[in-house]
């Protein structure tokens, strides 16, 4: 299948007055058409930073793209225009946020917010948008749809926002939506809910997902295709079987280790990963991760670890990575 | 797997030997009102956030109040620590009625109840250090007057909290959201508490950091003989940690049931419901796993539906759930349920 969005090598930098923050660090990866693309990782591994700058919302100054190529269906994005990359946003890859409180304009109905976009992108009368909008809603399950265009974000609850801003990340018919932590600010019950109207409808419409979450449970279910990131670089890739059954980098085994899992017998300690994530503007020689890592060696220190091949499809970014098989059995049963 | 998961752990009720409780609450009700008008004030209505709530914690016991945010398990933790004052109800710690007291005997009390609280940002203060943050209860009540020894003891929290001694000398602000989780659970033992309430304290932090603090949380308990109450929305960490769960929904507990009991055989639909929707970290596991969603959301607390609070939710609904209010009862020895249908 033909790669939808090309990421080459981005590379975003922040100038701040405490030194350059070298978010994104050089990151490559591949979104196929519809298919469901993870990346996951802590607060501050560039996660989120790395999705903003496929569609240029890094605010600059003090941010800036620094290098690389996104490349969205044979398009480099960072070559466009304004003009160009406006008629990309909400049209062609389209953004659900994680804050459904902030994302929407609160002085602006449901149905404005919805239909304004319609007619910028699809030049629909008014008329025609309205009731295109009153259709998403039903599809996103927002019942009353017609009374709900009338109504003001702040009538809404927080699960109907985030469905309204699925709806309008629909509405265009997008090829591509960035979902950024879609469910973290939601309760568990509303999350399950979320999630499947969101993979359900990708998949109906054959719309490509990048979900960004630090919540390694969302991921197994949903994606087909995962990146973990650690500090402003992803350091594994495989399809979701192979990351959690076998991961082959001691950060993605630090991860699965410390979280208390549902379906396995209690642990009398869980197995935390030591330390805390690095400063991005003072990164270590060698591996990031290598003052928290428990498989450390002397190469480590000196050469940095880049993604190579350990399997079909399966990346990891690890001088250790051979050898940590056997560590990796433990995790599951 | 019940039997291999018992081994694990010692047996709530036969903790410590006692068995005595520590913490006893009885019909617990929270009721705010909302006001109408700028001058003549009137009351339109309430929000009945904590709407007859009663457990018991035993010494030494962990015990678990779950569920979704708005439920009322926040106001409960609270209105145990006398920072609302409850509607209706009686709180009983060792036996002292804390709503009866007085404010002095009241301070008194206070010594053995302490907080850790979810945001480790909002909840130090940033014009302090970390040293007189956590020095602070002690000066309060009258512990460890003398300046030097008071220094001491904090530099020894520190360290038992897993932090360097010299970092007393700190901002809030020069440290991460792990270590200010850090102060504040050091805070919390400043004074030697017997009982610590617990909300959310991991759920502000990163996931490789939430299982330090978890395991801190666990050798303190440990160590000082504490008794928790735990109140989180990640059942996941709550399985983990509690000997005992309540789980909570639009102001009442609908289940309450020993930790391995509740999660291997939860009763009550909403529970069962809860539990479905937490995600498990294995695509093969997860993709098998059927889900039960429930539609809707959380009903506001300020017009609960009648009867049974979860009927328009319930997959399980009848005719008489829209009517009657269901009682707690127990359903075999030690799980209780809110539902007549189980």
């Amino acid at each position: 299948m033909p790669n939808l969005l090309e990421v080459r090598d981005l590379k975003t930098q922040f100038f701040t007055s405490s030194g350059t923050v070298r978010a994104v660090d050089g990151i490559s990866y591949d979104v196929e058409e519809g298919e469901t693309v993870a990346l996951v990782g802590e607060s501050g591994c560039g996660k989120s930073v790395s999705a903003l700058s496929i569609l240029r919302l890094i605010p600059n100054p003090p941010g800036r793209i620094v290098g690389g190529s996104v490349r969205f269906m044979g398009q480099n994005l960072l070559d466009l225009n304004d003009e160009g990359i406006r008629h990309v946003r909400g049209r062609q890859i389209s953004m659900v946020f994680q804050e459904p409180m902030t994302s929407l304009n609160p002085v602006l109905t449901i149905g404005l917010q919805l239909t304004e976009m319609m007619e910028l992108h699809l030049g629909l009368n008014n008329e025609e948008a309205t009731r295109k909008a009153a259709e998403y809603l039903d599809m996103v399950g927002i019942a009353d749809s017609k009374r709900r265009l009338k109504q003001y974000p702040h009538h809404l609850s927080g699960g109907m926002r985030q469905r309204v801003m699925i709806a309008m990340a629909l509405c265009c018919e997008p090829r591509l939506i960035i979902a950024d932590e879609p469910t973290t600010a939601l309760d568990v019950t509303i999350q399950a809910q979320i999630l499947e109207v969101m993979k359900d409808l990708s998949q109906r419409l054959g719309v490509a997902l990048i979900i960004i979450t630090h919540n390694l449970g969302v991921v197994a279910r949903y994606a087909d295709r995962v990146n973990v990131m650690y500090a402003g670089k992803i350091i594994e890739r495989g399809n979701a079987r192979d990351i959690y059954k076998n991961p082959r980098h001691p950060y993605t085994l630090g991860l699965l280790h410390s979280v208390p899992r549902m379906d396995l017998p209690r642990k009398e300690k869980l197995d935390p990963i030591d330390g805390q994530p690095p400063d991005l503007t003072k990164l270590p020689e060698g591996c990031a991760f290598r003052v928290r890592c428990r498989y450390e060696v002397e190469k480590c220190g000196v050469e940095v670890p880049h993604l190579e091949s350990i399997g079909t499809g399966h990346l990891s970014a690890c001088w250790q990575k051979n050898d940590l098989h056997n560590a990796a059995a433990g995790v599951s049963s | 797997m019940r039997a291999e998961t018992s081994t694990l752990r010692p047996n709530p009720f036969s903790n410590g030997g006692s068995g005595e409780t520590l913490v006893e609450v009885e019909n617990l009700k929270m009721h705010f009102p909302i006001t109408e008008g700028v001058f003549i004030q009137r009351i339109s209505g309430l929000v009945k956030a904590v709407d007859g709530v009663s457990f018991q914690i035993k010494k030494g016991e962990t015990l678990g109040l779950v569920g979704e945010s708005g439920c009322g398990k926040t106001t409960t933790g609270r209105c145990i620590l006398q920072l609302e004052k409850a509607t209706a109800g009686s709180i009983r710690f060792d036996g002292v009625d804390l709503t009866a007291l007085d404010e002095r005997s009241l301070r008194e009390m206070r010594r053995n109840i302490q907080v850790i609280f979810q945001d480790p940002y909002s909840s130090l203060n940033p014009r302090m250090k970390v040293g007189e943050i956590i020095g602070e209860p002690m000066y309060v009540h009258g512990v460890e007057p003398d300046k030097k020894a008071r220094r001491a003891r904090v530099r020894d929290l520190l360290t038992t909290c897993g932090l360097r001694p010299e970092m007393d000398d700190r901002y809030p602000h020069e440290m991460s959201g792990g270590q200010r989780q850090r102060v504040g659970i050091a805070r919390a033992l400043a004074l030697n508490p017997r009982f610590i309430i617990c909300d959310e304290p991991v759920s502000a932090l990163d996931v490789s950091i939430q299982a330090q603090v978890i395991n801190l949380l666990e050798d303190l308990r440990d160590k000082f003989d504490l008794t928790y109450l735990f109140i989180a929305h990640d059942l996941s960490v709550v399985r983990h940690l509690c000997h005992r769960v309540a789980v909570m929904y639009l102001g009442k507990i609908v289940e309450l049931a020993d930790c391995d009991e509740l999660y291997d055989n939860p009763q009550h639909p909403y529970t069962k419901a809860l539990l479905s929707a937490v995600p498990v970290p294995d695509p093969e596991v997860e993709r098998k796993r059927p889900r039960i969603i429930v539609s809707g959301e959380v009903p506001s607390p300020i017009n609960p539906p009648s009867g049974c609070v979860f009927h328009p939710r319930c997959p399980i609904a009848v005719e008489t759930c829209r009517r009657d209010i269901p009682e707690l009862r127990e359903v075999s020895p030690g799980h209780w349920a809110a539902c007549p249908l189980v």
